[in-house]
């Protein structure tokens, strides 16, 4: 991950980190919702979603980048969604084969990377109007930017509902699990949790206002 | 899981595990067309109509990839069918109701792109849920599915005319209001007797 950088020049790095904060797809888009909160109820399923979605992203998008002439701009939409879903299908067998715990953990919500915007939105903003580089470096961006803001949400939850850390008890045994913060409810929660300390710092950021203090202090 | 009663999917799919505010399918719409309940209800019923025809065509489909095994084939059929069942209400509706057509905009298309309806199918696939089961499955899932975006709409409504601080605007008010949605909604829980 560290040798990414260095294959290119500063505008591919902009790009990359355009991904992975400054338009994060999760935390500024608030796109791709439904597995964000599905399974983002612990740091391992949140880890092992963000990098089946991270792979995903890279290899549709490298695919669409290569054949963006080939296709015929009135069926573009159809094309992209069984490209994707054909990758989706290797991601499905691969989990499968490596862990089934795993498998069983996040469930449906492999087979549902399918419809989430943040590919297709990809596949046809970025990907079929760009070259392969950009859209391989593209795709690393926004898959690390989505897997960072689902880990960030996964370890508040399982901090908070399971006293623990990527199943290390952290806590003690003295520590009352906040059980609703691993429940459904939980994922509203803290991503709203977040999004409002985002909006806030960039509240106190942007313009340097009296009443920042009296909105954060919620 | 194949003997489930039909009172007892039903129950489980509109109310104790909603498929927006408990199993977390279609929150794109979900936050993105409950601005207003005049689009927010169309949608809705839009979308129950949608996965009760590609739950039809799913439930087919399936019958007919078990039967030649090829389930590898199983999630690139689905959104195939879905993405034509999309396009097959959307003609529909132009034809008898324009009104409601325009008013939906670019919204119909969208529905391709919702979770909860390719996880219906998928999700009655894994049951192995049988042809009368499927059709409950869908009715209550769309069901619950319009009911969650129309509470949404009518609290995000009223929330319009009051005045809160400025950094909560937006997605996050939105979000920490389906929390509260759904914590209430979590009361029904064993309502429907059993896990769905």
């Amino acid at each position: 991950m560290t040798s990414r950088s260095s294959q290119a020049g500063n505008p591919s790095l902009e790009l990359l980190m355009r991904g992975v904060w400054r338009d994060n797809p999760v935390f500024v888009m608030v796109l791709g919702m439904c597995p964000v909160l599905a399974v983002s109820n612990s740091v391992i399923n949140a880890l092992a979603m963000g990098l089946a979605t991270l792979f995903v992203l890279v290899a549709s998008g490298a695919l669409i980048s290569m054949v963006r002439h080939l296709i015929p701009k009135q069926v573009r939409i159809a094309t992209f969604i069984v490209i994707i879903a054909t990758f989706v299908t290797v991601v499905d067998y691969t989990i499968q084969a490596i862990s089934l715990d795993l498998y069983n953990a996040l469930g449906a919500f492999i087979q549902l990377i399918v419809v989430n915007c943040i590919i297709l939105g990809q596949a046809e903003s970025f990907a079929s109007q760009n070259k392969l580089l950009p859209s391989i470096i593209n795709g690393l961006g926004m898959g690390s930017g989505f897997t960072i803001a689902l880990v960030c949400i996964g370890a508040v939850r399982e901090l908070l509902g399971n006293g623990s850390l990527l199943g290390f008890d952290l806590l003690g045994p003295q520590f009352q699990p906040w059980v609703i913060m691993i429940l459904p409810p939980g994922g509203f929660f803290v991503l709203g949790g977040w999004l409002l300390l985002f909006a806030w710092l960039r509240e106190r950021k942007g313009e340097v206002r009296i009443i920042s203090g009296g909105c954060g202090g919620h | 899981m194949g003997t489930e009663s039909l009172t007892s999917i039903f129950l489980n799919a509109v109310l104790a595990n909603n498929f927006v505010l408990a199993m977390f399918l279609g929150l794109c719409p979900f936050l993105g067309v409950s601005g207003k309940l005049s689009t927010a209800f169309p949608m809705g019923l839009a979308t129950a109509l949608v996965m009760l025809i590609s739950s039809l065509c799913a439930y087919a489909l399936n019958l007919i990839l078990v039967q030649f095994d090829m389930e590898y084939l199983r999630l690139i059929s689905y959104i195939a069918v879905i993405a034509s069942a999309v396009q097959l209400v959307e003609m529909v509706m132009k034809k008898f109701s324009p009104a409601l057509f325009r008013s939906l905009g670019i919204y119909l298309p969208l529905i391709t792109t919702n979770c909860a309806i390719l996880g219906l199918a998928l999700f009655q696939t894994f049951r192995e849920y049988n042809f009368a089961q499927s059709v409950t499955f869908s009715l209550g899932g769309g069901l619950g599915f319009t009911l969650a975006i129309v509470l949404m709409a009518a609290l995000r409504e009223k929330l319009d005319l009051v005045n809160v601080p400025t950094v909560t605007q937006g997605a996050a008010l939105s979000l920490i209001l389906g929390g509260l949605l759904s914590l209430a909604f979590m009361g029904f829980a064993g309502l429907g007797g059993g896990v769905g």
